[in-house]
């Protein structure tokens, strides 16, 4: 096929931007055909769920009682917000939300400065410190449930008692925060890693004019090191808010949502109803809700990217 | 202050809260070599006789070789899958541009902004209906689709840094679309689609919502091996050690190699 395109040399796009749709049919067909695949596969992908959730959110459906799916209306939906563990599931993700990205961005910058100029075995402490980003979160889970926050042979109750303070069931008594702390840990190198990318486009000479002009360390930070980081910042804390908002692995291995429901996020109560509960109807309806929620996060992500792309 | 001094602190400081955040890995991969015993300890010791049957124990228990051909299977495939889908579009999009492209992109960017929960509840009735519950070729199909969003702006970032010019000299002198792929394109995309695959391994090897909830004893990956060591029985630390070293172990060495891609990839080149 390709050599009917040979005797016309393809337009290129960058300077003249519409010219693949003025050629001749066989250069129109080209560029579809290799994007078909992937339009179509994520086409499939996003519409297939999205209609079958919306069309199971409507109707009553339990995997444990088959027969008739009787149409419903929103009594699925009705249910599921007035489920006593939603409340409690809405305030939860968002505090986990909340504390992640405030612990990951400050940590992040702080040590990012800190990294930032040479000093002894600078390239290993980078190594190090990104490490946790790259463990899988169920093997994150495990090694804080057990290894640091077992209330008797856990690293954490070790350090209590060596400071004379009685250790603490992390996971019993702080459910929400322990999760916190495990998800933190895999978030802040990546927050960091960011902020270190971008604090090396950061112009110097203007940092050591602005010391020669008499602006101390602060103001420097505040004036010119900040609005330079504003954007990475922006990009970090939505990036974190799409996969914060489905916190689920960290709570499946470790607390189990509990206990009662004091570390249970959207993302687990949902998938309680589907896979504990089997109603398909009422965890459908959740599922609706849950991509409400990311949706507003991703509207801002989406626009922020979308001005980066016509630069 | 002296600058000496200055760089004295920084350095102490910069080392102490590295090795703060360090700390948790290191531990579980000295426990790994420790006895069940040795791990409990309190306080615990830092010298000891390494011992390997952690390792050997834990292969007997649960099949770690299984679950670890699991996850090579499915984040190999995957990847390689979505490269073959990934690459024609972001060829396309880089070089026939239309008015269009940029829509798309944006689009297939909020294809990735769905959560996962979200998809749950039909996936898993889709999967059940076709039998493909618990089988490695539900997951892959899920990792490829989950990733290919990422995976077509990495390659089409990295496309779009080659010169038109190039392209438009090799059309000038006769070339096929083939040849101008083969001889022009590939060597200088070749950069690209290696960073594109690697955060894709990357990805797909730690994924853990899916393979949770879709996989089990056949056709679990390491992430579902590690989570059914939850249980509180029995002493069984430096097991659980010895088996999170060989799930973390290769993709954290890996991760040390592609960070600057995974900055971009991660970020959807908006840092870079």
């Amino acid at each position: 096929m390709h050599k009917t395109l040979t005797p016309t040399p393809l337009p290129l796009m960058r300077e003249k931007e519409q010219a693949a749709d003025a050629g001749p049919r066989s250069v129109r067909l080209l560029p579809r055909i290799l994007l078909a695949p992937a339009v179509l596969s994520l086409l499939v992908w996003m519409l297939v769920p999205l209609v079958m959730t919306i069309y199971f959110s409507l109707v009553r459906y339990n995997l444990m009682q088959p027969g008739e799916r009787e149409f419903i209306g929103l009594d699925n939906i009705a249910y599921f917000v007035s489920d006593p563990d939603f409340g409690p599931a809405v305030a939860h993700t968002l505090q986990l939300l909340c504390a992640v990205i405030a612990i990951t961005v400050v940590g992040g910058v702080a040590l990012a400065l800190l990294v930032n100029d040479p000093f002894p075995g600078r390239g290993i402490v980078r190594v190090l410190l990104i490490s946790p980003f790259f463990v899988m979160p169920t093997a994150n889970a495990l090694l804080w449930k057990h290894m640091m926050m077992n209330p008797i042979y856990g690293v954490l109750a070790q350090v209590w008692q060596w400071f004379g303070a009685t250790p603490v069931d992390w996971l019993t008594d702080h459910p929400l925060f322990s999760v916190i702390v495990m998800v933190s840990w895999q978030w802040l190198p990546f927050a960091c890693l960011i902020f270190i990318t971008s604090l090396q486009s950061l112009d110097r000479e203007q940092l050591e004019a602005a010391r020669m002009d008499g602006a101390n360390a602060l103001q420097r930070f505040r004036y010119l090191t900040l609005p330079h980081l504003g954007r990475s910042i922006a990009v970090v804390v939505m990036i974190e808010m799409i996969f914060l908002l489905s916190v689920f692995a960290e709570i499946f291995t470790t607390t189990g949502g509990g206990p009662g429901n004091e570390s249970t996020n959207v993302a687990f109560l949902i998938f309680k109803q589907a896979l504990m509960n089997f109603d398909v109807g009422v965890a459908s309806a959740g599922a609706l809700f849950a991509v409400v929620l990311a949706n507003i996060a991703a509207a801002f992500l989406i626009r922020l990217i979308g001005k980066n792309l016509d630069k | 202050m002296h600058p000496r001094w200055m760089l004295a602190l920084r350095t102490v400081a910069a080392w102490f809260f590295t090795l703060l955040l360090f700390f948790p890995l290191g531990w579980l991969a000295l426990t790994a070599f420790k006895t069940e015993l040795q791990a409990i300890e309190v306080p615990p010791h830092w010298l000891f006789t390494p011992t390997l049957e952690n390792f050997v124990e834990v292969q007997r228990r649960s099949d770690v070789l299984l679950f670890a051909q699991n996850s090579l299977i499915t984040s190999v495939v995957s990847t390689v899958l979505g490269l073959m889908i990934a690459a024609p579009a972001a060829y396309s999009m880089a070089f026939f541009r239309t008015r269009h492209t940029r829509d798309l992109l944006m689009w297939m960017l909020s294809t990735k902004m769905m959560p996962a929960v979200g998809a749950l509840v039909p996936v898993y009735v889709l999967a059940q209906t076709a039998g493909l519950l618990d089988s490695l070729t539900a997951l892959i199909i899920v990792f490829t689709l989950s990733n290919l969003p990422i995976m077509v702006w990495m390659l089409y970032s990295s496309l779009r840094d080659i010169p038109g010019e190039i392209l438009e000299a090799a059309r000038m002198d006769g070339a096929t679309l083939w040849t101008e792929c083969r001889h022009v394109v590939m060597p200088l995309a070749l950069g690209g689609l290696a960073s594109t695959g690697l955060l894709c391994l990357v990805l797909s090897w730690n994924e853990a919502f899916w393979s949770l909830n879709l996989s089990s004893a056949r056709s679990g990956t390491l992430a579902t091996m590690i989570a059914s060591y939850s249980s509180p029985e029995g002493l069984f630390w430096a097991k659980l050690s010895a088996a999170s070293l060989v799930a973390i172990a290769p993709i954290v060495a890996f991760g040390w190699f592609s960070q600057k891609q995974l900055v971009q990839g991660l970020t959807f080149g908006a840092v870079k």
